[in-house]
């Protein structure tokens, strides 16, 4: 396990050294880049100064929101779909192909139907990440073992019971799975249509300052984006480590 | 098995009278400003595939794709297979690339556009970055779970490390690896058309956002309905094979 951490950091810390390198010798110019040193002074001085959180909060909040749409009508949506098998087999081609479509191509019709405001990216966000969720939703509850739901019948479970006690926590972890990837479409949802159009958030603001040419901007911006995916994306992973393990123990 | 297929072929048509429904719907309840109808869609379509502009921004969104899929496979089947026999390496690094998997990367568009400036290469590089890393991970799990037991037979038989891959651990880790690829393809190519939307001169995602950007809204219908008929064409046939190879072995 040490060996494994001492490897990832060595990784990590070498792809930095590596570009701090390349930054200060000019083997990648100014203009494309800042060493890492400077970008991490640029982002404190961001986040110490307060201009973005407005932005930030902006850009998280209608995250979250498009967030939680998604994973409570995905699991809603599978849970219905999985009992009906007729409209499951009718939907799957959709699903099978719907990550190849452009769902951002449909936000100037939002944007038409219900003016520029938050509406229009938070349901591009969720239309992205909702489809995460009912497939991997259908594929938990596909795996849940077929003798939890005969011992809940000897029990006499409501169906209630059923669903809170058993068949959630056994498709836990790959429900956990679906919010993974809808973590990750709701944040492409929501940057990807402040960066085509709107009125302020990270996005719209990494856009401004690629425009200026003010990589001061840029590039802290968007490394906050990625720390802040990378940290969801870890705390999830550990918690579906735990709860297979459980599943494992049991 | 010919039944199953009626059965399916019997659903993707009722799917798209569904959504072609849904679509009139639409236009009915929103009308002339936001939607156009399936109708005039369709009749756009067909002036717009025929006209000579299109041709070239369809063979430049082609010609990015195919670059960018043709890297991805072979970076991604490379590393796949380096991590998948290096035990340290691919325990190491395996979480760090399920991590980058999850991130989203649209957002580093403006460093891909100032690293290979606006045009074909800023595409690949999108569509790689997109497409690679489902290959590697399928690949990477397709090596690490061989069946014990051909690795083996590769041993009793003394066969050298190359000789391995081709004749025991390729054919055993194939349909694995096909189903990378066929997530690989998809991810590819909506990089590509994303890269086009965001940064670029040319191709059909470069004709969406100009569609966008004029509010012309049989433009934005139509490029949007020809790509959703490639990319659903085109992954459906994959998902067929893939479902064969997975049922013979």
């Amino acid at each position: 396990m040490k060996r494994l951490l001492a490897y990832r950091l060595a990784v990590i810390a070498g792809a930095i050294a590596l570009l701090e390198i390349f930054c200060l010798t000019g083997v990648i110019d100014k203009i494309t880049m800042q060493p890492p040193h400077l970008i991490a002074r640029d982002l404190y001085r961001l986040l110490a100064s307060g201009k973005m959180n407005g932005a930030i909060w902006k850009t998280l909040t209608n995250t979250l929101l498009a967030l939680v749409l998604a994973i409570g009508v995905g699991v809603v949506a599978a849970a219905l779909l999985h009992r009906l098998r007729a409209l499951r087999d009718t939907l799957d081609p959709l699903f099978a192909t719907y990550y190849a479509v452009p769902v951002f191509a449909f936000y100037p019709f939002f944007i038409v139907v219900f003016g520029l405001g938050d509406l229009p990216q938070i349901l591009i966000a969720f239309m992205l990440g909702v489809v995460a969720m009912i497939v991997n939703t259908l594929n938990g509850l596909d795996r849940v073992p077929p003798v939890l739901l005969k011992t809940g019948r000897i029990m006499r479970l409501t169906p209630i019971d059923t669903a809170l006690r058993l068949t959630l926590p056994a498709a836990g972890p790959y429900i956990l799975t679906g919010v993974k990837l809808a973590v990750a479409y709701a944040f492409i949802g929501i940057i990807g249509s402040e960066f085509i159009l709107s009125r302020g958030g990270i996005g719209y603001e990494i856009n401004f300052a690629y425009n200026n040419f003010d990589n001061a901007t840029m590039y802290p911006l968007i490394v906050l984006i990625l720390l802040a995916s990378i940290a969801i994306n870890t705390v999830l992973t550990r918690w579906e480590k735990t709860l297979l393990a459980r599943r494992g123990a049991r | 098995m010919s039944e199953r297929r009626r059965h399916g072929g019997r659903n993707a048509l009722l799917l798209v009278a569904v959504l072609f429904a849904l679509w009139q719907a639409m236009y009915w309840a929103v009308g002339d400003t936001a939607l156009s109808s399936p109708l005039a869609t369709l009749r756009y379509t067909a002036q717009l595939v025929t006209g000579e502009d299109f041709r070239m921004h369809l063979f430049d969104t082609m010609r990015a794709f195919a670059i960018a899929f043709v890297l991805s496979v072979v970076i991604g089947l490379l590393v796949g297979f380096w991590l998948g026999f290096d035990r340290l390496s691919g325990d190491a690094l395996e979480p760090m690339i399920v991590t980058v998997y999850a991130i989203p990367k649209l957002t580093l568009y403006p460093i891909l556009l100032l690293a290979f400036g606006l045009g074909l290469s800023a595409k690949v590089a999108f569509g790689v970055l997109h497409g690679t890393i489902p290959i590697i991970l399928f690949t990477l799990g397709a090596v690490r779970n061989t069946r014990p037991i051909l690795l083996k037979t590769g041993h009793v038989l003394k066969l050298s490390r190359p000789q391995m891959v081709r004749w025991i651990l390729f054919p055993a880790a194939i349909p694995e690896i096909f189903t990378g690829l066929r997530v690989g393809f998809s991810l590819t190519l909506i990089g590509s058309l994303l890269a086009e939307m965001f940064a670029s001169q040319r191709g059909l995602g470069y004709l969406l956002m100009n569609g966008i950007g004029l509010h012309n809204i049989e433009l934005v219908m139509s490029v949007t309905l020809l790509i959703v008929v490639f990319a659903a064409a085109v992954s459906t046939l994959l998902l067929q094979i893939d479902r064969k190879l997975h049922r013979r072995g």
